[in-house]
């Protein structure tokens, strides 16, 4: 810098340098996005297999995609189990485990099956699946409830269960009924816990219909990914398993919105 | 006050009156009396003894207060008369009639706030009201008049986690005041708030108290506070809780809080209470 800086730059150099190396949220997010990827890029040309393919190469392959139109069909047949799945799920896992944190005898019931869900490899009772429904829409519809409700109900049954003593007596003591405390109090009160255990069902029915559709019958996006490994086109193979870890994400992130909008507006102004 | 059937008794020490504890063979006067409890006992569970044969008659528009060391039952007995807990044996009976759940007729105000966190002042406020099914605008007219009355104008779409403690009790004694109970039933509502804000607040209180012509049943454990609010002081013993005496600090209101504070009645009550408590703490 010259000596004879005009005061605009130097207001500029002693702002840049008060800040020093801070850096935003944002600025911090996209500097992790943007790392992990010329990792990724840096490791396809070392390279550390050749079936791994370069980001670039990547990308071009998710493009080709897009633009034939394939990645589209692929996905309408992988959402129809997943859909299906995790809607299932949501609507009976909340359902069942706001029954359980409420009722002794619910709890009884379905403990002991969500929990053995819970812990059982589902990968490996797929076979299973199949000799029981087929090899159809039904049977990866399946796949995706065994592995997104015990996340679901447990959640919303640990959240249900915990719900503050305090806001329940003081519904009480205002006279509300049972029905008034159980809607107004403990299940707004358990909406974050619920919420998180939708979140991680959802990314759990994404495993459970990529197992399906890769151990059951190639369709949709596990087809792409069978099909171009078995024809060593590795950056289609890498292309479709990054959109779903994207596709995935994106849902996750919208449920949190939804989450936030419509159940913890107090928490739209932050911390 | 049942002035009738109780004698008084005027202590040479200070002009705070002692009065000898009501029997339970003491009829309760519905016109005098707003709450009565007749023979209240409290077992949780069947080791822990709360409150033992406990008779008292809280009047009409007065502030009463329990105090007594901690695990003295004070906040059980409360809770009881709130119904919010079943008594073990004993009747609370409010207007001359036994209640075993809440009612109309009780507000509850919480030590420790419970508050919604997801709702916003005015939801908080208008809670009790939207129980009892009062439609929207009218129940959130009445939380905007009480809001302003305890001072938290400017607040009404603030969250709980925006505002202080101080602050957040104001809310929990608005919505007590909002559904228009004739008894304010308060279980130690400053303990969470600092001790500046708790001077003030307590200020505000009697106040407001003046003004809404409530029967105040207020839990304290702190000696200070319960002189300088009450105008019966209920003193319970420690575990199982049983009533140790009942004093009514004679001040003179109409001087100013800080006058009240160096009060030599004030001064002298707070002493006498203490010399009691100190007895438990041996």
């Amino acid at each position: 810098m010259t000596v004879t800086a005009s005061p605009d730059t130097t207001a500029a150099a002693s702002s840049a340098s008060s800040t020093g190396l801070k850096f935003s949220g944002l600025q911090l997010r996209l500097m992790s996005i943007v790392g992990f990827f010329l990792a990724w890029e840096i490791a396809g040309h070392v390279p550390i297999s050749p079936a791994f393919p370069t980001f670039s190469a990547t990308i071009m392959a998710l493009l080709e995609m897009v633009f034939d139109g394939s990645i589209f069909l692929a996905y309408f047949e992988t959402l129809k189990p997943l859909a299906l799945g995790v809607g299932i799920s949501a609507f009976f896992g909340v359902a069942i485990g706001v029954s359980m944190g409420l009722n002794k005898k619910s709890r009884w019931l379905w403990e002991p099956i969500f929990v053995v869900l819970q812990a059982s490899p589902v990968a490996a009772l797929i076979p299973l699946i199949t000799y029981a429904y087929g090899i159809g829409i039904t049977a990866k519809t399946v796949a995706v409830i065994i592995l997104a409700s015990p996340i679901i109900v447990l959640n919303t049954y640990k959240a249900v269960g915990n719900a503050s003593p305090v806001l329940v007596q003081m519904s009480r003591a205002f006279q509300g009924t049972r029905m008034q405390e159980i809607w107004k109090v403990i299940i707004p009160n358990a909406a974050p816990v619920i919420f998180a255990g939708l979140r991680l069902g959802v990314a759990a029915g994404f495993i459970g219909v990529i197992l399906a559709e890769l151990l059951i019958t190639p369709t949709g996006i596990g087809d792409i990914i069978s099909y171009n490994r078995s024809i060593a086109k590795y950056p289609h193979m890498y292309a479709a398993v990054l959109s779903i870890i994207v596709f995935s994400a994106v849902m996750v992130g919208l449920l949190e919105k939804a989450e936030v909008r419509y159940f913890r507006p107090e928490k739209k102004r932050g911390h | 006050m049942n002035s009738a059937v109780l004698e008084e008794v005027r202590s040479p020490m200070n002009k705070a009156i002692h009065m000898p504890l009501s029997d339970e063979n003491t009829p309760t006067n519905p016109a005098t009396d707003i709450v009565s409890v007749r023979g209240i006992t409290k077992y949780y569970g069947e080791d822990v003894h709360a409150l033992e044969n406990v008779n008292l008659d809280f009047p009409t528009g007065q502030m009463t207060t329990l105090l007594g060391p901690s695990g003295c039952g004070k906040t059980t007995l409360l809770k009881i008369i709130a119904g919010l807990l079943e008594t073990t044996s004993g009747e609370v009976l409010v207007k001359g009639k036994a209640v075993t759940s809440p009612g109309p007729e009780r507000a509850f105000v919480f030590q420790d706030f419970a508050l919604l966190p997801w709702a916003t002042v005015t939801r908080n406020v208008a809670f009790g009201l939207e129980l009892t099914g009062v439609p929207l605008k009218q129940r959130e007219e009445t939380a905007k008049s009480y809001i302003d009355k305890v001072g938290l104008s400017g607040f009404e779409d603030k969250y709980p986690h925006e505002l202080s403690g101080g602050m957040r009790q104001r809310v929990g004694l608005a919505r007590a005041l909002a559904v228009d109970a004739d008894v304010l039933l308060m279980d130690e509502p400053f303990s969470a708030v600092d001790e500046q804000n708790r001077r003030k607040f307590q200020e505000d209180l009697l106040r407001l108290l003046s003004v809404e012509k409530k029967t105040v049943i207020f839990v304290t454990h702190s000696i200070e506070e319960a002189v300088y609010v009450s105008d019966q002081i209920v003193l319970l013993s420690p575990r199982p809780g049983r009533i140790h005496s009942i004093i009514r600090p004679e001040l003179d209101r109409s001087s100013s809080p800080d006058d009240i504070r160096r009060d030599k009645v004030y001064l002298d009550t707070v002493e006498e209470i203490w010399g009691n408590i100190r007895e438990y703490l041996d």
